[in-house]
């Protein structure tokens, strides 16, 4: 990996390459859903940033929200064969 | 929607659906479900959320920086439950923990030099252990990270929808 490079290169101040942040942050861009879609290819690097740390954060309330649906939902289980029917069709 | 990986018992989605599956089961079997009182779905809430972050970070275990960092978040919790004066202590062994991560970074800020060290902090912030690492480890970490947040929420929205019906 690119990183490891970086960390044998010297003894004290590691260089980071210029190449490795770009190829780095296209890599992150192509996680993107938004910036993903749109044609242009002058994104900047800080745009990424933060369309990154908008992203997880929405990620991070959809985990919230689910859990918060969950903790309702758990109320109405019932039987434990439902599990492998949910792994089932998770597979599937 | 059909997920060619999920057909491979060891992959990240199928570690992360078993493990998280038996933790709702253990929760659901802790209480008694009769209650429905806001106090209990609340506390299910945060008992479900730390199932499915602990379940995601056991399934990656201690392969990435971000993943040791929310896994020693998790235990310390547990810790600090049981002793409350060991609160103190865990700042500190986070940063010998960190160690591993943190060998060639503090420069990395002056380095940077491209204009996106405030966005790159506010990523910091988002990221389990992410105030100790790199600009490139943090930028490889957050692309894990977040494939690992979309499969969690892949997940968790398959079972809500499959226990709503």
């Amino acid at each position: 990996m690119s990183s490891r490079r970086s960390r044998q290169s010297a003894a004290g101040v590691s260089r980071i390459s210029d190449d490795q942040i770009i190829e780095l942050v296209s890599k992150l861009r192509q996680l993107l859903p938004e910036i993903r879609d749109r044609r242009s290819d002058k994104v900047s690097a800080s745009k990424v940033l933060q369309e990154t740390c908008n992203y997880i954060r929405s990620l991070h309330r959809e985990v919230d929200d689910l859990s918060e649906r969950l903790s309702q939902l758990l109320a109405t289980i019932d039987a434990d064969s439902a599990e492998a029917a949910i792994i089932r069709s998770l597979i599937m | 929607m059909n997920n060619p990986h999920h057909l491979n018992p060891t992959s990240l989605k199928s570690r992360f659906t078993t493990r998280f599956l038996r933790a709702l089961t253990k929760i659901r079997a802790q209480k008694p479900i009769s209650s429905s009182s806001p106090t209990e779905i609340f506390r299910r809430y945060r008992r479900i959320k730390v199932a499915a972050d602990k379940s995601m970070a056991y399934s990656v275990r201690s392969r990435r920086i971000w993943s040791r960092a929310m896994l020693w978040k998790l235990r310390s919790r547990s810790y600090r439950r049981q002793d409350p004066c060991s609160g103190r202590r865990s700042g500190k062994t986070s940063q010998a923990i960190m160690k591993k991560s943190s060998n060639e970074n503090t420069t990395t800020r002056r380095e940077d030099g491209v204009g996106f060290v405030e966005e790159a902090d506010e990523l910091r912030q988002l990221v389990p252990g992410g105030e100790t690492m790199n600009l490139c480890n943090l930028l490889d970490e957050t692309a894990h990270y977040i494939k690992c947040l979309t499969t969690q929420v892949q997940v968790m929205k398959k079972i809500a929808d499959f226990y709503s019906f």
